[in-house]
């Protein structure tokens, strides 16, 4: 499996979106943290954009890196390897390149910056393992979609549903069902359901973690008392891990039944 | 060598192979041959474990093939249409498949042989069809495994390649190799195998050698043999 995730990762590493998606962070951190100088504003911009922007890469990443690399799987599956270990080779060469590209894209400024000086570095820390999962997860999505699919277009269709689905479609049901059901006590759902969506997990944790759950209200209260204590943590980073290793599972059962 | 039993393979509800068995003795070369669409391919890469079969079993050198993807060490298989990641080197691709199966110095050669010198640092998506399936040969020969697979090793080649070609496949059977070959052009197949296996519709309609095809068709050459069973099938 390491020599697969070896060829992956520097196949990858050589492509010019690696670049251009590195760049990207690289850029967005220096004009954040030496155009704004608040290092905490940074962190919550910079949370915006990578709870939807690193679900939609990874979904496109994922789905994209499976299709065009089908002849190379196709001359990998002649050879003495297990089939699980070409595509977690696979899966886990795209989910490592890409977080690397995010870890250093926005690390570097960072650090130039003098992070390691400052009291943010917990949550920017929370960031990146954040986005890390995040990127874990949708490539692993993205794979289950494309395994599923022979045809491209579709494949490509599902996976960008799945990331609209989770990323702005599941919050507006998740809302009008707050509104709906308002006469009710919802803390215990609405807690339920910012754990079942890996985006709205990670941003409720960082949200929480940055102290202005104050702005939340009621809710924002409730949110803090879970996952401010330490269990609420554990629950917390147990789910994120759930919602890798579920995929993953799948991956493997999957491309042991696949005809090539 | 190879032992096929009962093997059962449907594409959705399109039956591709309906109970085939088949034992392939060790030595020989060994044809298999059908209309496009018979299962030839379905059939190499069920051996190959890259098709998993609804029903039926399949061992290679006396081993059942669910069990481990080791035996693929004792396969060299050459591909139908040469499909390699299109951005990487000739050479990169040669030194990654070593890499993967282990070491052999019998790359070089065939390098030689095939005259792929000036395209080992081209990448493949650059190259002809052609050249590209001579990586390919290079790719499967260069090791010593007791049995080959082949399907349609002479697509895209030019006469002197396939020349080259021939005189490959003939100084594996001395060396006492077990191959096993798909192709659409009777007079290589005439020319090369010791035996061979027709498919119809998912089925083994004939095995046994030329000649003994030639007295059941009750047809003077090989080309019309085939013909003749074709035009029997579908009149």
């Amino acid at each position: 499996m390491l020599k697969i995730l070896k060829y992956s990762f520097f196949d990858l590493m050589r492509s010019r979106w690696s670049y251009v998606y590195f760049a990207f962070y690289l850029l967005l951190g220096i004009v954040l943290l030496f155009l704004n100088h608040d290092l905490s504003k940074a962190v919550i911009t910079l949370m915006n954009v990578i709870i939807v922007l690193v679900p939609l890469i990874g979904t496109i990443f994922g789905v994209m890196y499976y299709y065009n690399s089908k002849e190379f799987t196709e001359l990998l599956l002649a050879q003495p390897l297990k089939r699980s270990s070409i595509f977690l080779g696979q899966y886990l060469g795209v989910s490592l390149s890409l977080s690397m590209s995010l870890i250093l894209g926005l690390g570097i400024p960072f650090i130039l910056y003098g992070l390691f000086k400052s009291s943010v570095i917990w949550d920017f820390s929370l960031l990146l393992i954040t986005g890390t999962f995040l990127t874990f997860i949708f490539t692993a999505l993205a794979f289950n979609i494309a395994l599923s699919n022979e045809n491209k277009i579709k494949g490509f269709g599902y996976a960008i549903l799945l990331w609209l689905f989770l990323a702005i479609i599941y919050d507006g049901m998740f809302l009008m069902s707050l509104i709906i059901f308002e006469d009710y006590p919802l803390d215990k759902l609405s807690l339920a359901g910012t754990m079942l969506n890996p985006i709205d997990l990670s941003r409720t944790l960082i949200l929480l973690k940055l102290d202005i759950s104050a702005l939340l209200g009621y809710t924002g209260a409730i949110f803090k008392k879970f996952f401010g204590t330490n269990l609420g943590l554990i629950i917390s980073f147990f789910t994120l891990s759930l919602w890798v290793i579920l995929p993953v599972t799948r991956i493997v059962f999957k491309s042991k039944k696949k005809d090539f | 060598m190879v032992n096929v039993q009962n093997l059962h393979k449907k594409f959705n509800k399109n039956v591709v192979l309906g109970g085939v068995d088949l034992t392939i003795n060790e030595g020989g070369i060994f044809a298999i041959l059908g209309p496009n669409g018979s299962g030839k391919t379905t059939l190499i890469k069920a051996i190959l474990g890259m098709v998993i079969p609804n029903e039926g079993d399949i061992t290679v050198l006396g081993e059942n093939i669910k069990k481990s993807a080791d035996y693929r060490h004792k396969i060299d298989y050459l591909p139908q249409i040469a499909n390699f990641p299109n951005n990487l080197r000739v050479k990169e691709l040669i030194k990654m498949i070593k890499d993967l199966r282990g070491k052999t110095n019998e790359d070089k050669r065939l390098i030689d042989l095939f005259g792929l010198d000036p395209f080992l640092n081209k990448k493949l998506g650059t190259l002809s069809g052609g050249t590209k399936q001579k990586v390919n040969i290079v790719l499967t020969f260069m090791f010593d495994s007791p049995l080959i697979i082949l399907d349609e090793p002479t697509t895209g080649l030019d006469p002197i390649s396939l020349l080259h070609l021939k005189e490959l496949i003939a100084k594996e059977k001395v060396n006492g190799k077990t191959i096993i070959i798909t192709s659409h052009i009777m007079s290589f197949v005439e020319e090369v195998a010791d035996e061979i296996v027709f498919l119809l519709e998912g089925k083994i309609y004939f095995k046994g050698s030329i000649s003994e095809l030639k007295t059941k068709t009750d047809q003077p050459d090989f080309e019309h043999a085939i013909a003749s069973i074709l035009t029997n099938n579908h009149a």
